[in-house]
């Protein structure tokens, strides 16, 4: 009991800074704007997070500081992408490499540095439950309110959006900057509750799994939280198996969890026309208010 | 007027500079990291000794460093800098063995050094250190202080490095507790803090509690202090991110090899071989032994001095295969080869190698 007990509480921390990261991204995906720059992102709320914890001594504004970040790296994306119409997916990609190499920087003095730990009630810390009511408030914002109403109907047909009267290039800035929020704080749970150090590179490609987990969970917050958790437990379920020494191999234990995952949203998301009512229209597309 | 005359001064400096660099025609010496620097453990060591070659050497020298380099991407890395002038290029992974080779084949006359490897040319050399020999001594440690008789083994890559030292641990470990238990979990990456923490849980919570490492990062060591048990630094004293669990590590001391090739690259008399130091030659040592009992200390300590004046060898025959086969002759140590090139478990370890 007590065994299955730390393997689920493993995989609750697996899982959830690839939730946080995916329910933000969605929302920017919504809105029709893909940003390739998670990964960037989340790093950056790493390294920000944990020196900012560590120079404060308090774990709260670590988070807030990543969370100030990741809007921080967003709104440079939201910069070039929607004031300066830059190709969506060149700049996403160009936010990648630029929040890995300045994280880099950023943390060079903060590397082998012992950190600070999250406060844990029965070995749970504060953002899982704030995770899971994340994506529940997002699932309830983008399919029962207005707000979210909106956000779909410019992510859908920003040409209609506009001439009905509603921003789109505002409201796509704040899509935007939701998504750097969340992946700044998923970054901040790597560095001060996952594994308590800065070290570089430490969110080690979770950023486009957290992508990856948004389209294949035809951007339904529900399912990316399915998919998060799912992937959580394979890759957690591995090491089980692993360690009880049955002679798997162990690379197709690492393959397992994409294998999985991927399977299994596309089953779920298997209805052809549901799947094509839920992709947003116009993502990755620029738009220009034309008067 | 002012701003010319600065320009010019400022430019005569510069010339002047570049005139007495190259005067002094300093040797220059390079290394390719495949973590980052300050990764507290492998790649930090190898640092460690780049720095002693900076200050036994002085001004005669200038050593430059490439760090955070993957292993697909290594030849054109070390390539730009035997274009740079590079005389002699330290390749500190496993995987930059063939890259290494490649690019040694285009450049007969800059000196290559690969880390771990076992294939050489004459321009190329390769160097390991025996760490196998310190984790016997991790073996009987653990097998000392473990309640459950049950150590966790998260593991990278199931290279001949890996394996061997997964061997002499258990061969250590039975050597106090014939009946010793170890769990092994690939994580099939050298540095992954998070994957690393993942399989440190898991192991603990499948009835583990002393945790050994073969990955480069700290993250299992915090889990052990988490969790209230123990486990052993990788590479580097890690002491001060798990103060309460570290019970000591296998610290490799590569300066004084640094040190001793460079200049041997200088005055001529630089050879390729094969080197493969150990504790005997003072490139494993261990982190001091704490959080354990005198006793247990003590006998870490014995065992370490045995080793060290060669008077015990971890694989010393008759050994017994995990398929029920014995190698080595009765009292006589396996050759370096055999060691060098380990592709099997030997009895007692609860797992399938993955080949």
């Amino acid at each position: 009991m007590e065994q299955s007990l730390a393997v689920i509480l493993t995989i609750v921390t697996a899982a959830t800074p690839l939730l946080i990261a995916a329910i933000g991204e969605l929302v920017v995906e919504r809105s029709g704007v893909l940003n390739l720059g998670v990964e960037g992102m989340m790093v950056m709320g790493a390294v920000v997070g944990f020196a900012a914890a560590l120079v404060t001594g308090s774990t709260v504004l670590g988070i807030l500081a990543a969370v100030l970040a990741g809007v921080g790296m967003s709104l440079l994306f939201g910069f070039l992408t929607l004031t300066l119409v830059a190709n969506q997916v060149a700049s996403g990609l160009a936010l990648t490499l630029l929040g890995l190499g300045l994280s880099g920087l950023i943390g060079e003095s903060f590397v082998g540095q012992p950190g600070l730990k999250l406060p844990t009630l029965f070995g749970i810390d504060g953002l899982v439950p704030f995770s899971l009511f994340l994506t529940a408030m997002v699932s309830y914002v983008l399919f029962k309110t207005k707000l979210g109403l909106v956000i779909r109907a410019v992510g859908n047909n920003h040409h209609s959006a506009h001439a009905l009267g509603y921003r789109v290039i505002a409201l796509r800035y704040l899509a935007v900057m939701f998504g750097g929020a969340c992946a700044g704080l998923a970054g901040a749970y790597l560095s001060l509750a996952y594994t308590t150090q800065w070290i570089e590179n430490m969110t080690a490609g979770r950023g486009w799994i957290a992508l990856a987990l948004v389209v294949f969970a035809s951007w339904r917050p529900l399912r990316t939280f399915v998919g998060a958790y799912l992937f959580g437990a394979v890759s957690i379920l591995g090491f089980v198996v692993q360690a009880m020494g049955l002679g798997i191999p162990s690379q197709f234990l690492s393959a397992l969890p994409y294998l999985v995952t991927i399977i299994a949203l596309v089953i779920i998301s298997g209805n052809k026309r549901l799947t094509r009512a839920n992709t947003p229209a116009c993502l990755a597309q620029s738009f220009v208010p034309d008067r | 007027m002012k701003k010319l005359l600065m320009t010019v001064a400022a430019a005569a400096v510069v010339l002047g500079l570049g005139a007495t660099a190259s005067l002094a025609d300093k040797y220059k010496a390079c290394w390719v990291y495949v973590g980052p620097v300050g990764d507290g453990g492998y790649t930090f060591q190898h640092d460690v000794g780049r720095k002693m070659v900076d200050k036994e050497l002085g001004d005669k020298v200038e050593t430059v460093f490439v760090e955070n380099v993957a292993e697909a991407d290594a030849d054109r890395t070390i390539e730009r800098l035997a274009r740079d002038g590079c005389k002699i290029i330290f390749t500190t992974s496993f995987g930059f063995m063939e890259p290494t080779l490649k690019v040694a084949a285009k450049f007969p006359d800059v000196k290559f050094e690969h880390a771990t490897g076992y294939k050489i040319a004459p321009n190329v050399t390769t160097y390991n250190a025996k760490f196998h020999e310190g984790r016997y001594v991790l073996g009987q440690i653990a097998a000392k202080m473990s309640k459950t008789g049950t150590a966790g083994y998260i593991v990278s890559f199931p290279i001949p490095e890996v394996v061997s030292g997964i061997n002499s641990f258990m061969l250590g470990a039975q050597s106090i507790n014939p009946d010793f238990k170890v769990k092994i979990v690939w994580v099939n990456s050298w540095f992954d803090p998070g994957k690393e923490a993942d399989a440190a849980k898991v192991l603990l919570s499948q009835g583990a509690d002393i945790l050994v490492q073969h990955t480069d990062s700290t993250a299992p060591l915090q889990i052990a202090q988490e969790q209230g048990k123990l486990g052993f630094g990788q590479s580097s004293d890690m002491i001060k991110f798990a103060p309460k669990a570290q019970l000591t590590a296998i610290v490799d001391s590569w300066g004084p090899y640094y040190v001793k090739r460079v200049k041997a690259a200088m005055d001529g008399t630089w050879k390729s071989q094969q080197s493969w130091d150990g504790m005997a030659e003072g490139a494993v040592t261990m982190a001091p032994y704490t959080n354990m009992p005198d006793d247990v200390a003590k006998m870490a300590a014995d065992t370490q001095a045995a080793i060290t004046s060669g008077k015990l060898n971890p694989f010393t025959g008759p050994i017994t295969k995990q398929d029920g086969t014995v190698v080595g002759e009765a009292g006589k140590p396996l050759a370096d080869g055999d060691i060098l090139g380990m592709n099997w478990y030997v009895k007692g370890v609860d797992d399938k190698l993955p080949q």
